[in-house]
């Protein structure tokens, strides 16, 4: 863990580094009342006069203690500050779509597998391919014209209706449901034709295993042998699957959250890139990335606490 | 395997004969955008603005009055350019580390697989903005920026096929005959890992039009006037509550796009290595 981590904060500085120029131009650039000396007090103050690798040590110390800097945005806020009050809007809209993934891809490629070539098994191949096609991100433009705009059932923007200080505890809550449906069924979406395809194909695995003969040779009904010995086995390799994809669903908040205006870190990260405020984008690089190894490392220890076979190695 | 008898088993493939029609026809659209587009792609016709589907305009106008139809088929070539673009650059990137890291091994395939796992740990959305942000968007530096995110999966197949291949016979005797490494790492052992390669080359291309056409739509990929399946849609979503044809067409042309990518790269992986269906 700890070389990946050092890594990461390679990869963030020398990101960094790309920028033509030296960041305090964006500050100075379009001041004329900026003199030589004040823009080498500024470069100082970022320690951009010291040697290359003493910039390095002196940035990793900084955020060894979560300390980003601070935004070049008109706030001048702490960009940790900033992160932090939008991250769990975006861990809960990920964790939300993550356990629809799972409720409906494992039935769907458990299914498929027990009734391999039916024509269930064909007609979800399909939607699988077509899933993989879909830009998830033209999927929301249509529903929201079809829900938002022509039906008018579901809001299209936000988290939370502009009335809803004056709502009792129970609107407010359907209110908040009404707009979270779209933005975590559409993150869910991309996730969907991945894990059924990998549902299916571990299931096919597991099934043609000796001990699910055994099973079926000891008179055991179909029904315990598919979902207590062969569910089980199938559903292991799905914890480390679901590890995996976290980086493509925290990456994908990006376009969710711009496209249904939710104030999360995804929608941060699009205005900062546009804005080039560089201190919150690699604030939220370095995050993202320690998000993702947080992700493995939680797969990793459920794996091991499932299967005794890793333990025991 | 012979060349006629993986040509007959692709052939057999429907799944691979209707990708490989798909992709023919998109490479076909986009040559002869010219001729086919029945306007100027970025002739501005303020009489006619977001005119819905008709006659004159097939897929109906955006909100300068261009013609929808004509900017999707220019954009067409967008898409491939930065589909083949962006995915050699990573073919490229993948293949060499690949190749380097499995034949010598030791600490030059620790380093290196290092790497790949720590390049793994960032959201390769996040990693592809944040350098945007820093370049400047242009067409150049989105096909590079996919490319320069996208050969950690390259590497590791390249990797594990040259670790399995260099062991083989044909190679110990290129070897004893006094071949030097750089020949026999790409005259005897790369060919034999080439179609692994080509699988997924043939994925990725699909994959780095999605993800250009993402970042169009978001303003931070190709940028206007020059037309991309993204960007109409940007102004599709600007105007969603009047112009649906905006949101809807340039979307079903990148589905399409990318199934037919998608069903040409199963299909030959199936003609290639039946075991693996």
């Amino acid at each position: 863990m700890l070389p990946l981590l050092i890594g990461i904060t390679i990869v963030c500085f020398v990101v960094m580094r790309l920028a033509p120029g030296s960041p305090t131009d964006l500050q100075t650039q379009m001041n004329p009342r900026v003199s030589a000396e004040m823009k080498e007090r500024l470069r100082a103050m970022y320690d951009l006069d010291k040697p290359l690798y003493q910039q390095y040590f002196s940035w990793l110390k900084k955020i060894a203690v979560l300390d980003l800097g601070k935004s070049f945005s008109p706030d001048r806020r702490p960009v940790a500050d900033k992160i932090l009050e939008r991250l769990p809007i975006t861990i809960t809209l990920n964790i939300l779509s993550l356990i629809l993934i799972l409720l409906v891809a494992i039935p769907i490629g458990v299914l498929s597998a027990v009734h391999r070539d039916s024509l269930f098994d064909r007609i979800t191949a399909v939607f699988v391919f077509i899933g993989f096609a879909t830009p998830t991100f033209w999927l929301a433009l249509l529903l929201m014209i079809l829900f938002g705009v022509h039906l008018g059932w579901l809001p299209i923007s936000g988290i939370r209706s502009l009335n809803y200080e004056y709502l009792s505890p129970l609107a407010s809550f359907i209110d908040l449901v009404k707009h979270l449906i779209l933005p975590v069924l559409l993150s869910a979406f991309g996730g969907l034709a991945g894990l059924s395809r990998y549902m299916r194909a571990n299931m096919l695995e597991v099934i043609r295993q000796d001990y699910i003969m055994t099973a079926r040779a000891k008179g055991l009904s179909e029904r315990a042998v598919i979902y207590k010995h062969a569910l089980r086995n199938a559903l292991l390799p799905v914890i480390t699957i679901l590890g995996l994809s976290v980086p493509g669903l925290i990456g994908g908040s990006v376009i969710f959250e711009t496209i249904f205006a939710i104030p999360g870190m995804g929608q941060l990260f699009y205005m900062s890139v546009m804005a080039r405020d560089y201190p919150v984008v690699m604030g939220i690089l370095f995050i993202g990335a320690v998000l993702t190894l947080l992700g493995n490392m939680i797969a990793d220890i459920c794996y091991a606490l499932t299967d005794p076979r890793i333990r025991v190695s | 395997m012979m060349k006629s008898d993986f040509l007959y088993r692709f052939l057999k493939n429907k799944m691979a004969v209707a990708g490989g029609v798909v992709v023919t026809l998109l490479f076909i659209l986009s040559l002869a955008a010219p001729w086919i587009a029945p306007y100027d792609p970025s002739e501005v016709n303020l009489q006619m603005i977001l005119a819905p589907p008709s006659p004159e305009h097939l897929l109906g106008t955006d909100q300068l009055g261009r013609d929808v139809f004509s900017r999707m088929t220019w954009g067409a070539r967008i898409s491939l350019k930065v589909g083949f673009v962006a995915t050699g650059f990573s073919i490229l990137i993948g293949t060499i580390l690949g190749a380097v890291a499995g034949y010598y091994g030791k600490w030059v395939d620790v380093v290196i697989m290092r790497f790949v796992d720590i390049m793994l740990c960032f959201p390769t959305f996040f990693l592809i903005l944040a350098v945007i942000a820093i370049l400047e968007p242009s067409i150049w530096n989105i096909m590079i920026v996919i490319g320069l995110t996208g050969w950690m999966g390259v590497t590791r197949l390249v990797r594990a096929d040259f670790i399995s291949l260099k062991e083989r016979d044909f190679v110990r005797s290129a070897r004893a005959i006094g071949a030097g490494d750089l020949r026999i790492i790409f005259i005897h052992i790369l060919p034999n890992a080439m179609a692994s390669v080509l699988v997924t080359a043939t994925l990725g291309v699909a994959g780095a039009i999605l993800t250009e056409s993402a970042l169009s739509f978001l303003g931070i990929g190709v940028q206007p006037p020059t037309p991309s399946w993204g960007n109409i849609l940007t102004a599709g979503k600007d105007n969603i509550d009047i112009a649906w044809w905006l949101s809807l067409y340039p979307g079903l042309a990148i589905l399409i796009t990318v199934l037919g990518y998608n069903l040409l790269g199963e299909g030959i992986r199936d003609t290639l290595d039946p075991r693996l269906k």
